[in-house]
Formats: structure tokens, sequence, C-alpha cells
């Protein structure tokens, strides 16, 4: 009997697979250690590494959003950009109404606006959301074209609900008291929001991974990802859970809204649309789909772009360009693609 | 004759037939027809976008791919001609060369982007040409000392094309025959050539593989067609013919900017009016041009009586302020992607049936 019985073998990934693997991992060290090279001025430096990395965070909770629903549902929204201005501008709206709370000089008091403001943003784009998938996403699943003309269309319709709603001009707004200003170490200033920011967006990572890799829900998603009629076969209603995906990244949307409007202090209801050409970029490097990868590519457009602000400004767009090209010259799919073959 | 000319394409729907009629006779005899700057400049405008629209549907509706790039080739065209033209003179020699340079250049470009990205989804490619076009877009505007950055160009045109060259001393019909004249006719007839070149392209074998690529790339691969091949030749026509319309543009304007030729609120303009028009009809692009700009020039107006009318009520009346007409124009796009998928063209030709 035992003779017969076939042995679980598992095998071992060869080292330079793995390697191969993590090589991705090196990319933003060996980044940070080329811009100290080229700049020189280790302050400096420092400056622009937690500039670039602040940068890098809010791009990637925009970005984090966009590229876990379409590993999901195969949805790439082009109107995602939208969801980033209606946050900003509800998240403004609140501040301005507890202008008295930013103003005195009690920390606890500024947090708690800033974090009611978040809230009403995350709340209101969840919504949004929730409106956007029943109404103009759920009747083109699988259609690609349709996809992508559709979301252009709501993005056009919300960016003029924008103006109706809060008028054609831009809206101006300084930051909480708390959070003006910059700490001093040595000879590099470090603003005081750049670090709120990359706390925030190293929490959100962390608590994305914890999501998708150690609850029920997130072997759901992931499950999802790879094959969704076997999920929706084993009973789960795979629908629902394509709604309460796009609603957490319609609302992650709003929250980047609201940190990109602060860390600019003035937001248009076209700034989406802007941004949504890094966030674009991020989630082509990281490769679509996947949050790891998004992640690192946010950091490294982050990054490039605050160097290349510093020692050429003039190509400091072109260069995030350049690193897609790159990037897609090594790896095709993107930095991580994931499993299901995009 | 006529068949030979529309390459055996014929609109195929009585009303659509009476429509292209009265935008192809307006057109042809705007000047006369319509007197007045505002309209002149509307009339050429409408010629060279619907060549524009028309190569964008060359891309979306036949081949099945979309890109976000096409201002960018729409915009190498015109400043190619406007830089030559600054650059070395208003002679014909270099309006010549300037607008030849501008569409090998889009082609090169085009060629770059297929080769480099068709292999992959739509939506990967339409992420990509997203950011490329934008990272064109800053690079012309920060290239200030060639292309005048924000402010754009401003040149001569050859003098028999300008105002100040009278052909006829007298009023023709209460019209100056000028150069403007000239220039307008130039417009027409270059778009007018242009669009049934098109119309040649899309209705020769290579369209009908377009199409076989576009409904169903996996089995048209398997019949032996080279897909990535097909995908990429339709790219570089595109571009050639957006870059030529670009050209027609900037010595209709002469002037040269970013706003004009390059803004993403261009695109979303182009992508509109294909859909509105009809996705995989070149005649859609003729409605869909004609409506979207008349709508642009002239609904504005419209929509301000409208909101007059209902100033009494707060929100609507911020709803239909002239402003926002691209709001209706996007819930109409929504709604025409739903409902009527082949556009206005689809439709008419579906109701013959």
């Amino acid at each position: 009997m035992s003779e017969t019985s076939i042995k679980p073998r598992i095998e071992k990934v060869p080292i330079s697979e793995q390697f191969f693997q993590k090589l991705p991992l090196l990319l933003v060290p060996l980044l940070a250690v080329a811009g100290l090279v080229a700049i020189g001025n280790p302050a400096s430096w420092l400056t622009l590494t937690v500039a670039g990395l602040a940068m890098g965070m809010m791009i990637f909770i925009m970005a984090s959003g966009l590229t876990v629903v379409f590993g999901l549902m195969d949805v790439i929204n082009f109107g995602h950009g939208a969801f980033v201005a209606v946050g900003a501008f509800v998240g403004f709206t609140v501040l301005a109404w507890l202008a008295g709370w930013t103003a005195s000089p009690s920390v606890m008091m500024n947090l708690v606006a800033v974090l009611i403001a978040i809230l009403a943003a995350m709340l209101v784009t969840g919504l949004l959301g929730y409106a956007f998938e029943r109404v103009i996403v759920m009747p083109v699943y699988g259609e690609h074209l349709k996809q992508i003309l559709v979301t252009m269309g709501g993005l056009i319709v919300a960016q003029q609900m924008i103006y109706v709603v809060w008028g054609p001009d831009e809206l101006h707004i300084s930051r909480p008291e708390a959070l003006q200003g910059s700490w001093v170490l040595g000879e590099a200033a470090i603003e005081k929001y750049r670090l709120v920011a990359v706390g925030i967006g190293v929490a959100l990572f962390l608590a994305m991974r914890h999501i998708l890799k150690n609850t029920k829900i997130g072997l759901l998603v992931r499950a999802g990802v790879e094959n969704g009629e076997m999920v929706e076969s084993l009973g789960y209603r795979i629908r629902r859970l394509f709604l309460i995906v796009f609603m957490t990244g319609s609302a992650l949307a709003g929250l980047g809204g609201v940190m990109w409007g602060l860390y600019q202090e003035t937001i248009t209801a076209h700034m989406g649309s802007e941004i949504m050409v890094l966030v674009f970029i991020v989630v082509i490097i990281g490769g679509l789909g996947s949050v790891e990868g998004c992640f690192i590519g946010a950091m490294l457009v982050g990054l490039l772009a605050n160097y290349t602000a510093f020692l050429a400004p003039k190509v400091a767009l072109i260069s995030t360009i350049a690193l897609m090209v790159v990037i897609l010259m090594w790896r095709p799919q993107g930095l991580y693609p994931v499993v299901k073959a995009k | 004759m006529l068949t030979r000319l529309l390459s055996g394409d014929t609109p195929r729907s009585g009303l659509l037939t009476a429509l292209l009629l009265i935008v192809l006779i307006s057109l042809a005899f705007a000047p006369f027809l319509f007197p007045g700057t505002k309209s002149l400049e509307t009339a050429a405008r409408i010629c060279i976008f619907i060549v524009l629209v028309a190569s964008y549907d060359l891309l979306l509706g036949y081949a099945g791919i979309v890109s976000f790039a096409h201002t960018m080739f729409f915009g190498i065209g015109a400043y190619g001609t406007a830089l030559a033209l600054s650059s070395t003179g208003p002679s014909y020699t270099s309006l010549i060369w300037g607008t030849a340079a501008g569409a090998l250049v889009a082609a090169l470009f085009a060629l770059a982007i297929g080769l480099f990205s068709l292999r992959v989804k739509a939506i990967f490619f339409a992420m990509v040409t997203l950011a490329v076009a934008s990272a064109f877009a800053v690079f012309i505007s920060q290239m200030s000392w060639l292309t005048g950055g924000e402010d754009g160009l401003n040149y001569k045109i050859p003098r028999e094309l300008t105002p100040a060259f009278k052909l006829v001393k007298e009023k023709v019909f209460g019209v100056w025959i000028n150069g403007k004249l000239l220039a307008y006719y130039l417009v027409f007839f270059g778009s007018a050539i242009l669009f049934l070149v098109m119309l040649r392209i899309v209705n020769s074998p290579f369209g009908r593989t377009l199409k076989a690529v576009r409904d169903n790339a996996f089995r048209a691969e398997a019949i032996g067609y080279r897909v990535v091949w097909y995908r990429t030749t339709a790219t570089v026509l595109s571009a050639v013919m957006a870059a030529l319309a670009g050209s027609l543009l900037a010595i209709w304007l002469r002037y040269t900017g970013p706003a004009t030729t390059l803004s993403m609120e261009i695109m979303i303009d182009i992508l509109l009016m294909v859909v509105i028009g009809g996705m995989g009809t070149l005649y859609g692009a003729v409605l869909g041009a004609t409506l979207f700009i008349l709508a642009q020039t002239y609904l504005q107006n419209l929509m301000g009586v409208a909101a007059d009318a209902t100033s009494a009520v707060p929100f609507l009346s911020t709803l239909v302020a002239p402003e926002r007409w691209l709001l209706w124009l996007g819930v109409l796009f929504i709604l025409s992607v739903y409902f009527f998928p082949s556009g206005i063209v689809g439709r008419l030709r579906a109701g013959r049936a």
C-alpha cells in the first residue's frame, strides 16, 4: 500500500527565479541612491526624497483602488479622476465649515477636523462609486471599448456637475495649523504634511495587504481575480463583491483627492484628470491589478518626479514616461503582473 | 462615377443621403450662403474636424483601437506647417515641406507607439497613449524657444491666401472674392479629398481585414492575418490623416498653439463626435463633427435663453447655463453608447431595413 502512495512534492523555485521575482523591490533604493549621487547635497536629497515619497504615497492611494477594481472586475474606470476631484471638493467644503477648528492651535482639534473632512469625502465618493457602478459600469461588463467610452462620458458629466455645484472657480484653503510648517533635521527641512502623507500611505498599504492576504473578504477578492466563475459557482455573490470593491476604490480616490488638495492647497474641477496621468503610469508600471506593484510604481514615480524637478525641471513629466517605457521594455506586463493573463 | 468616387460605400439610407447632401452643399457654398466671418470660421472648422474625426474613426470604429494620442498627431501636423512657415517665410515651398515633414513625423511616432504597445489589450493601449499624449503636450509647451510655448506661433501664409489679396475687384453675390475665400476652398477641397481617400481605404480589402481583426482578433490571426501589422498600419494611416488635418488648421488659422491643437478637451471632443455620429461609418464623422461644432457655436446661445427662462429656479438655471452645454453632451454620449452604439448613421441605416 504504502509503496504506491505518491508523496506530495513541492518544487522549490530556483534561487535565480526567486531573485528575479524580488528584483523590483531593489528599484526604489537604487533610484534613491542614484538620486543622492546626482544631487550631491545630502540635505536637499533628504528633502526631495521625503517629498517624493509623500507624492508617491498620495498617488498610491488614488491608484490602489483603480488597480484592485481592474484586477477583480476587469474594468478600468477612466472616470476615476472625477472621484478624486469630487473628494477634494467635499473635503474642502467640510474644512471650510470647520474653519474655527482648523485655525485653532490645538493639534487635536485640527486632526479631528481633517478626519471629519476625509470621512465626509470618502462617504460621498463611496456613494458616488455606488451610483457609477450601477448606472454606468454595470451594463458594459466584459466590453473594454464601451467601458472606456462610457466611463469617459461619466468623467465629463461628473466634472461638469462639479462646476454646477461648486462654481467654475478654483478653491483655495490653507492646511490646518498643526500640518503647516516643517521640521528641520540638520540642514534638511521636512514639511510636516509630507510625513503625515507618507504615514497614511504606508498604513493604507499595510492594511490593504493584511485585508487581501488574511481576511475572508480578501480571500474572495483574490479568488475572484483568479477565477470569478468558480467563486460564483461556490455560492458567493460576486456582483456584490464587485460593488463593495468598486465603492472602496472610489472612497480611496476621494481620500487621495482630499490629501492631494491639502498638499497643493488649491483644487480645480479638472485636477482629477491631471493627476490621472500619473495614476495611470503607476498602474501600468505596477502591472494592472497588483497592489504591491502599484506601491512600488508609485514610489518610483514620486521619487523620480521630484529628483528631476530639482535637477532638470523641464523634463519632469517626460521622465516618468521614460520610466514607464523602460519598465515595460524590461517587463512588458508591469512589475508584478496579476496571474490572470491580461 | 459617383459610386466610384465614394468607393462603393453609398450612404444606404434616404434620410442619411439627404442630411449628407445638406452638409455638403452648405459647406461647398458656405461663403455665399452664410456671409460673415463667424459662419465662415465655423464652416472651415467643420471641414477640418470632419477629416480629423474620420481619421479617428478609422482607428476606433474600423480597427477597434482606443487611442488618446490623436490630438498629438493633429498637433504634429499643425506644428510642422507652422514651424516651416514661421522659420522660412510664407512661401508655398515651405508650406508643402512643412506639411510633408509633419505627416512623416506623425507616421514615425505612430509606428513607434504601434510597435511598442499594440500587442497589448485595449485598456492598456488607451492608458499608454493618454500618458504619452500628455507628456507630448507638456514637452511642446516647455520647448518655448521653438514652439512659442503656451502662446503658440503666429506666422504669415502665402499672400494669395490672405484677405489682402483681391482676385476680382467687385463683389460677387455680395461676397469679396479674396484670398480668404481661396483659403476656405483650399480647406474645403483638401478636406474633401482626404475624406474620399479614407473612404477608399476603409472599403479596400485592407479595410475589410481591419474589421475582421476588430471583431475577432484571435480568429483573424488564426486565418493567417498578421494582426499587429494591420493594427500598426491603421494607426500610421490615421496619424498621417490627422497630421494633414492639422496642417489645414494651421493654414486656416495662421496660428498654432497647444490650446487649438493638443489639449485634452479637443481629444474628448473628437471622441464625442465619433461616437455620437456613429463608429465604423465614416459618414458618422461628417454628421458628428457638423452637429457638435454647430452645438458648440450656437447651442450655447439657445441654452442662454433657457437659463434666463429658468433663472427663478436656483439649481436648474445653473444646470442649463450656457457654459454647461458639455454636461448635456456627456449625458447624450453615455446614452448613445448604450442605446445607439452605431450612432446616428447606424440608426438611420437600420431604420431603412
